[in-house]
């Protein structure tokens, strides 16, 4: 099906997204088309009205599109059930958001395993591996902790550890920085270009070039179609030596 | 496990706002202890009741005389004998086959005295001419001496047997047996020959509404009374004089078994008014079928006192329902996150279900506990009402002063499954409502 020797994490072909709204019918998406390897880091941009959260939607599996077809793995999302949909964000999507969500009533390390709850994977083999991503992140020490009682960038990185622990085809960033402070911003990139060298597979929407720059690829959206899809050319990477000075700093935050 | 987690979750979504929580359980705790209590009060009341007539005797027919109003209306009356004769209970001691025995009773208000004890003021009280069977049909329990006795009656003897109440006032101090008990209207002594134990009031009879009470009663020969005072009875008040005349007050009748009953009373019925069918001086009351009545309005009391009950639970369910709603949109966020991480629709609908469910069995459990406690807190209630608001307490009417709360057994399971039942009913429509959200939608909400 496809030509690419890389395996692939989402094919993405045609797709169409119409809202009726009264009597007229908003056309989101216009027929958007791409693909995203296993390992990829995609920045997805673009001003407001473009598309960018109806796609996001999309690849969240939030959502059905009008036309099109999105293959995650070898199953087509364009066609499944709500429930169908559900299992499917339950064991494939990690989702990162904006406002961190996390779950107030819970702590730390059950914040993580949410995913595997509705997964119906929950055991305490998945305790362990919920405790290793903690400490991955740098919040080992910080279990038992309620999210109130966590710092913004805390919370965002305890998120990220949720996403990672289903073991997902790809990790959906929306705005993962944009309630953060500059300092923290650049934790958390760090932390997912850590994650991507290790071969996670990251799209991240975001409206911020500043952001967009440490993605290996950009897609711009204009009018509910892909205006530019190209290879970002001036890459910001962290060297090993600033993610381990960044990372120290962080776990060393004082608690807020 | 799972099922552990979902529980353990609801709990603790709940123990977030405990005030809010501790509130809508209170509508359940209330609800279900209405039921209890209302319950519990109904089954006391009809019990002190069903007792009350049951002291009457099931297997008797009780006769009864009623004075007429007064028609004349003018200052001279002629005196007219009224209620049941003696004609009367020989007609029914001889025509009727099912009658075991057949008890004349005659009563008069009176005071006793006794000159030994001058200290205490005569006692008004009432005195009944009765003969020897009357101990065993109305199951008195003589404490010291015997009853009267065939021989005293034949003989006309002035001897008396005293009720418990009475003989503690006049004798406080003194054993009564032989003493003189002295009737000053009459100007007449009787010697005591027995003491009875307390006796419990039984049921209104023969037109009034109040228990009959028998704690201040003196019990002669009727052949005696009959001797000495005659029918007539002259009535001194505010400067004028009433006399009425009447040979007996009371007939009561015991049949053979209870199952004759109301055959017999038809027969003893028609016997009475076969001369005037129309006659108002005498009421046949049945105990049996007082008893059957009783056990219908109980039924229908426990009925309306469900009915109470169940309204509260439905506000109680009502409660829920408002908060739980209001929870619901305000955890719409979280809501968002849980469909995005993967909750079904069904998993969103059991989350806010089993919220609901364990506040409507808190709130049923408590209910129990509180509606356990039910009769301690009638008897505090009663006791405080006694010693604090002694003229209050004295309108309370007598069932309501002598019955006990009685837990019926049944409303325990039932005011809990009700609870349960109120819990999902009124729980389900916000759970579902919260499970049909966009979880687009419900993501972008602030």
């Amino acid at each position: 099906m496809n030509a690419s020797p890389k395996k692939m994490a989402a094919i993405i072909s045609g797709l169409q997204k119409h809202y009726v709204l009264k009597s007229e019918t908003v056309r989101a998406l216009r027929g958007v088309s791409f693909e995203v390897p296993e390992g990829d880091y995609v920045a997805i941009m673009g001003p407001s009205g473009s598309g960018k959260s109806t796609l996001l939607n999309l690849l969240g599996c939030l959502d059905r599109p009008t036309h099109g077809s999105f293959l995650l793995g070898d199953d087509d999302v364009a066609t499944m059930t709500d429930d169908e949909l559900s299992a499917i964000r339950a064991s494939r999507i990690g989702f990162v958001f904006q406002s961190y969500n996390l779950i107030p009533q819970l702590s730390v390390v059950e914040n993580i395993e949410v995913p595997l709850y509705y997964k119906g994977t929950l055991n305490s083999e998945s305790r362990k591996r919920s405790i290793g991503l903690a400490a991955m992140v740098g919040l080992g020490d910080r279990l038992g902790h309620r999210p109130t009682q966590l710092s913004g960038g805390q919370q965002q990185r305890v998120a990220i550890a949720r996403s990672l622990v289903n073991d997902p085809y790809f990790i959906l960033a929306d705005e993962a920085t944009g309630n953060l402070d500059s300092v923290t911003t650049e934790e958390i990139l760090a932390l997912f270009q850590r994650l991507n060298d290790e071969g996670r597979t990251i799209i991240m929407v975001t409206h911020e070039d500043e952001v967009s720059v440490h993605a290996k690829r950009v897609i711009r959206l204009r009018d509910g179609e892909i205006q530019v899809d190209e290879p970002i050319k001036n890459r910001q990477v962290f060297t090993e030596e600033q993610i381990k000075e960044i990372s120290k700093n962080a776990s060393s935050e004082s608690e807020e | 496990m799972l099922l552990f987690r979902t529980w353990k979750l609801g709990i603790r979504s709940l123990l977030l706002h405990p005030m809010r929580s501790a509130l809508t359980v209170l509508g359940i705790l209330i609800g279900v202890t209405s039921v209890i209590w209302l319950l519990a009060i109904s089954e006391g009341i009809s019990k002190e009741f069903q007792k009350q007539i049951e002291d009457l005797g099931a297997e008797n027919i009780i006769i009864r005389s009623i004075q007429p109003p007064d028609e004349s209306g003018g200052n001279f009356r002629e005196i007219k004998a009224f209620g049941v004769s003696r004609a009367d209970y020989n007609m029914i001691n001889r025509t009727i086959s099912t009658v075991q025995r057949v008890l004349p009773i005659r009563e008069l208000p009176q005071k006793f005295a006794y000159t030994g004890n001058p200290n205490v003021k005569p006692i008004n009280g009432r005195l009944v001419g009765c003969t020897p069977e009357y101990s065993e049909v109305t199951r008195l329990v003589i404490s010291r001496g015997h009853f009267l006795t065939s021989q005293e009656c034949e003989s006309k003897s002035s001897v008396c047997v005293i009720a418990a109440q009475l003989a503690s006032i006049l004798f406080p101090s003194e054993d009564p047996i032989n003493k003189q008990i002295f009737l000053p209207e009459k100007k007449e002594y009787f010697k005591i020959v027995g003491v009875l134990q307390p006796r419990n009031a039984t049921a209104a009879i023969g037109g009034s509404l109040a228990a009959q009470d028998f704690s201040l009663d003196i019990y002669i020969p009727i052949s005696t009374m009959r001797m000495r005072m005659g029918d007539q009875e002259t009535k001194r008040t505010g400067g004028s004089f009433s006399i009425k005349s009447f040979e007996l007050s009371q007939i009561t009748v015991q049949v053979d078994t209870v199952d004759d009953v109301p055959k017999t009373a038809e027969l003893v019925e028609a016997t009475l008014r076969a001369k005037d069918p129309d006659r108002q001086d005498i009421a046949v009351v049945v105990p049996y079928e007082l008893l059957e009545q009783a056990k219908t309005t109980r039924l229908m009391f426990m009925m309306f006192m469900c009915l109470i009950a169940a309204i509260s639970l439905v506000v109680g369910g009502i409660g829920i329902m408002n908060i739980m709603l209001a929870t619901v949109t305000e955890r719409t966020r979280e809501i968002g996150v849980r469909r995005a991480l993967g909750a079904k629709r069904s998993d969103i609908t059991q989350q806010f279900l089993v919220e609901t469910i364990t506040l409507s069995v808190v709130g049923g459990l408590t209910g129990i506990l509180l509606g356990l406690l039910g009769p301690f807190v009638f008897e505090i209630a009663r006791g405080g009402l006694e010693s604090f608001a002694p003229n209050l307490y004295g309108l309370v009417p007598q069932v309501g002063r002598d019955m006990n709360p009685e837990i019926v057994p049944a409303s325990i399971p039932v005011s809990f499954f009700i609870s349960v039942v109120v819990g999902v009913m009124f729980g389900l429509y916000p759970a579902m409502r919260a499970a049909q959200m966009d979880p687009i939608e419900a993501l972008r909400h602030e």
